[in-house]
């Protein structure tokens, strides 16, 4: 009878629980194709980094609470199975297995249990008690019933588990015992408290069994998804950091950006349904903390929710009839929120398993841009300066090479110039930015590198036309820009911006050039290395530097040491380090395009950022990059701290070498 | 119902130099750009498109590189282009030019009727505000000039009211079908095009009328039909100006002194 029961109850719930995946994975093929069958041995590696070894997990507080979770549930994943088995088919048990074995099986499935009983524990304590910020958002309110639900499944089957085991045991003490110490212990509990031990049996059987069944049939339904979904998504995680987006084909009659959910490709629709909701992008991304309306947890959701609305009109050829982007409301991403991102990448950062959000992002924006032709009217400038006169500010394009005015500089001939020195055009018209340029200058004049220019025929490398999804015009400037790099032969860049840099060595690269190009930072710090640049390290002008990292070039573009080095080198001393910093730096503010758009919403992301450096007292802020330096040196002015000095790196470097002198 | 929109490609004068020995413009390697106050012209016929769906022909007197200044046109929603070009129209100062624009809008009413012709309210290379009068007057179409908002249009009535944006003050006026606007830059904010629009609009044909479509008299346009002509082109002498007050240390004492100078000068209106 028991039997029957349990074997029609576990047929139906299997059936319904292949049902539901079925149902939401079939969606993911609706996607667009995307390449992420190569290199299996690499990504196998990857898979056990980030899934079995939960790398990003382990990295937060609680996080280890999630690898015991984790762990026990695939050790407990064998003891289900044999019960389910074992419900079917009474005569099978791991009891057929060699004896060493079967025990010491039971052994772990007995400790497990355990550990996973306290790891839920502490689970409750934290939702209940610590309440974590970015689970206590407006968003999660509403959610946090789902987590409490699963946790109380998970705490459910190991009482069940014990009061089976330790009912079996008290009846029967041959039954393993010695094998399972934590059941014995129950075991002894039941005998003392002089219960009817085969009831106890049976009724935590049962309730092993309906929690068990449940917990399959819900699994697919919720966040718990991640359960099937993450381990696969890591294999698939993108291999190189995403610091760039995908190239797009123009042609008559084809579709720009993504504008309905299946124009993302099908790994973006896979990533949705791995997200285990964990809020630890949220927790990281400088938008949400600063009040805008983007949550880069919330922009995965909406797709999958989107998904699961449009996705049987979509399966039968119909169009999708929910937005992707539009008036907020579940599986809706508003304009506002599509450009509040600064793609500073710290949500990448953060996930644990490995979804990409914002190449997502931008790829919306390339819908708004390109299509739709919305986009906040700051931009409307930005983009006709671009196109007409190859920079952002549309200064004539014949003042590009004027901060030369001050220093002899030549222009870069192949064959005879190793470097050329790509000064972008912060560094070509922003008049402090320009300063910078002609402090790398003299220190790589002093050093003896052969460098020179492109002048007036240096063009606008991209970056915020790309990052804002104006995907077209990034088209054709890179095109441009990658012809004459052929033309005049060039082989080795310095870059003065880190924009420069991730545009040129990573961007560019999807047109087929492969340049050497390196950040002025990581230049000085080899010459310095190399004993090309010597210093005698006691320069104390600057005071107490605090050193912040710009995102394209610490997260981006895994620089890091480099400006610290040369700091040090100068001042003798490390740098003082800002809370957030190194892979886990807060923006500035200007990544993304967000340099040319007003800030209305939320506080602004500068002062967030300058608040938190002035926390450590610096007298001097080191930047790496002149969006960095405009974001600080704004953010001083406006809290008060004008007497804070901020400087790039090489004009550190700079100072030291003049006083040296001197 | 025809809109027509003039435009007018441009150099791109914050790029352009005067040469100190000749005193002419130094025109090498200056990009061109579509006059700025015709893409505001462009955006106005457009709204009319999309509200009343008249029919948007954009028209161009210029060489025939001038044809790029029509593709935008195109790219933002333009539904016909006509480049008028040929030598004989050369050298025309704003006379000849406006009696070119308006013999091609008089051909197009013959295949519809054109109701309302924007231009913007001047290039920015000669910087004359006359072409958009001229042709008015040319057609004898109402004329009115420094636009910066459209309060309606009235197709069955055939009228049309509109806010004039003058020194210190608007006016508002009416006036009755066709009508020529000139438009400043308050009017509106130029759409970008749709990268479906530039594709479509970089191999839609633009059409190239000469003189043998117009057949005008060659006395009466170009160089020959064009009474003015420009005798020196040079940059004004500035002179040094002197430093007044102390702004660094009394920036509110060097603040007054600027103003009692406008004052003095006028140039404030109390
Ligand atoms: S890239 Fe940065 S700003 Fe954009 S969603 Fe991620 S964390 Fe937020
Ligand atoms: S996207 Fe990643 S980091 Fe963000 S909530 Fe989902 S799993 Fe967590």
């Amino acid at each position: 009878m028991q039997t029957a029961i349990f074997t029609t109850l576990l047929v139906a719930s299997l059936l319904f629980f292949g049902w539901s995946v079925y149902r939401r994975l079939s969606l993911v093929l609706l996607g667009q194709p995307e390449e992420r069958f190569d290199q299996p041995g690499l990504r196998l590696s990857e898979m056990f980094l980030y899934a079995f070894g939960q790398l990003r997990v382990i990295k937060k507080p609680f996080g280890l609470n999630h690898f015991v979770i984790f762990w026990s549930f695939v050790i407990l994943a064998i003891a289900n199975g044999e019960f389910m088995v074992n419900g079917v088919f009474p005569t099978l048990s791991l009891a057929l297995l060699p004896e060493g074995l079967h025990r010491a099986l039971l052994l772990a499935f007995d400790v497990v249990s355990l550990l996973t009983l306290f790891a839920i524990v502490l689970s409750f304590v934290r939702r209940i008690v610590v309440r974590p910020a970015q689970l206590d958002s407006l968003y999660v309110k509403g959610r946090s019933p789902e987590a409490f639900v699963i946790l109380s499944f998970i705490a459910l089957l190991m009482l069940a588990y014990f009061g089976m085991h330790g009912a079996i045991i008290a009846q029967r003490p041959e039954a393993a015992a010695s094998a399972m110490p934590v059941s014995t212990v129950v075991a002894a509990w039941l005998t003392n408290a002089g219960v009817d031990l085969s009831l106890v049996e049976s009724v935590s059987w049962w309730v092993h069994a309906f929690v068990l069944l449940a917990f399959i049939c819900f699994l697919p339904l919720s966040k718990h998804m991640h359960i099937l979904t993450a381990i696969p998504n890591c294999y698939f995680g993108a291999l190189t950091w995403p610091a760039t987006q995908p190239r797009e084909t123009f042609e008559k009659g084809a579709v720009y950006g993504v504008g309905s959910v299946e124009r993302f490709t099908w790994k973006d629709l896979f990533d949705s349904f791995s997200c285990t909701e964990c809020g630890r992008c949220q927790a990281a991304c400088p938008a949400s903390i600063t009040g805008k309306p983007l949550n880069p947890r919330q922009i995965v959701h909406a797709i999958k929710t989107n998904l699961l609305e449009n996705g049987p009109a979509l399966k039968d050829g119909r169009k999708a009839t929910l937005p992707l982007i539009g008036d907020e409301g579940e599986g809706t991403n508003t304009e506002d929120a599509i450009w509040s991102c600064t793609t500073c990448g710290a949500c990448m950062e953060a996930c644990p398993v490995l979804i990409e959000q914002m190449p997502k992002i931008v790829k919306m924006r390339r819908h708004l841009v390109e299509t739709e032709s919305k986009f906040p009217e700051e931009l409307l400038n930005l983009f006709e300066n671009m196109e007409q006169r190859s920079n952002p500010w549309g200064i004539a394009p014949g003042e590009r090479a004027k901060w030369v005015s001050t220093l002899p500089v030549k222009p870069f001939v192949a064959g005879e110039t190793e470097y050329l020195l790509y000064v972008g055009c912060a560094g070509s018209f922003d008049s402090r930015a320009k300063q910078v340029t002609v402090a790398l200058a003299t220190v790589l004049n002093a050093a003896g590198v052969s460098w020179g220019i492109l002048g007036k025929d240096e063009k606008c490398c991209g970056d915020s036309l790309r990052r804002l999804g104006n995907e077209f015009l990034f088209d054709k400037m890179a095109k441009e820009n990658v012809e004459i790099f052929r033309e005049r032969g060039v082989a080795k860049v310095i870059t003065l911006c880190p924009h420069c840099l991730t545009t040129l060595k990573n961007d560019y690269r999807q047109y087929g050039l492969e340049l050497e190009v390196v950040h002025q930072s990581e230049l000085i710090a080899d010459l310095i290395k190399k004993g090309r640049i010597k210093l005698d390290g006691g320069e104390k002008s600057l005071g107490k530097i605090a050193y912040h990292d710009p995102c394209y070039l610490g997260r981006h573009n895994d620089i890091f040491e480099a400006p610290r080095t040369v700091v040090q080198a100068v001042t003798g001393e490390a740098v003082m380090e800002a809370e957030r910093h190194g892979r886990n730096s807060f923006c500035c503010g200007a990544g993304g395009g967000r340099m040319w758009m007003e800030e209305f919403i939320g506080d602004r992301v500068n002062h967030t950022r300058v608040d938190e450096l002035l926390a450590e007292k610096p007298d001097t802020v080191c930047v790496a990059c002149p969006y960095c330096m405009t974001m600080m040196e704004d953010g001083l002015k406006d809290r008060g701290a004008g007497e804070v000095k901020v400087r790039d790196v090489v004009e550190v470097l700079a100072e030291g070498l003049l006083h040296k002198k001197g | 119902m025809l809109v027509v929109v003039c435009v007018k490609q441009v150099p791109d004068t914050t790029q352009v130099q005067i040469d100190p020995v000749t005193n002419t413009l130094i025109r090498e390697g200056v990009p061109f750009i579509v006059n700025p106050y015709d893409t505001h012209a462009v955006e106005q016929a457009l709204r009319f498109k999309d509200r009343y769906g008249c029919r948007v022909v954009a028209i161009s007197m210029g060489p025939p590189n001038a044809e790029a200044t029509l593709r935008k046109a195109l790219a933002q929603g333009a539904d016909r282009a006509v480049l008028l070009s040929d030598r004989v129209f050369g050298g025309a100062d704003t006379l000849a030019t406006s009696k070119v624009l308006a013999a091609a809008i008089e051909r197009l009413s013959k295949e519809d009727e054109v109701g309302v012709v924007i231009c913007g309210k001047q290039t920015i290379d000669g910087d004359t505000a006359q072409v958009g009068p001229g042709i008015a007057t040319r057609l004898n179409f109402a004329q009115l000039t420094l636009v910066d908002r459209v309060d309606e249009l009235d197709l069955s009535a055939r009228r049309i009211k509109v806010s004039r944006k003058l020194e210190g003050r608007h006016e508002h006026v009416e006036a009755p079908l066709p009508v020529l606007l000139t438009v400043v830059r308050e009017l509106n904010r130029p759409r970008y095009p749709t990268v479906a629009m530039r594709l479509e609009s970089a191999d839609a044909k633009v059409e190239v009328w000469d003189n043998g479509v117009l057949g005008l008299d060659v006395n009466t346009i170009g160089l020959k039909g064009s009474p003015t002509w420009v005798s020196r082109i040079f940059s004004p002498e500035r002179a040094k100006g002197e430093m007044l007050g102390d702004g660094a240390h009394d920036p509110e004492g060097a603040a007054q002194i600027l103003i009692d100078k406008m004052i003095e000068k006028d140039l404030l209106a109390l």
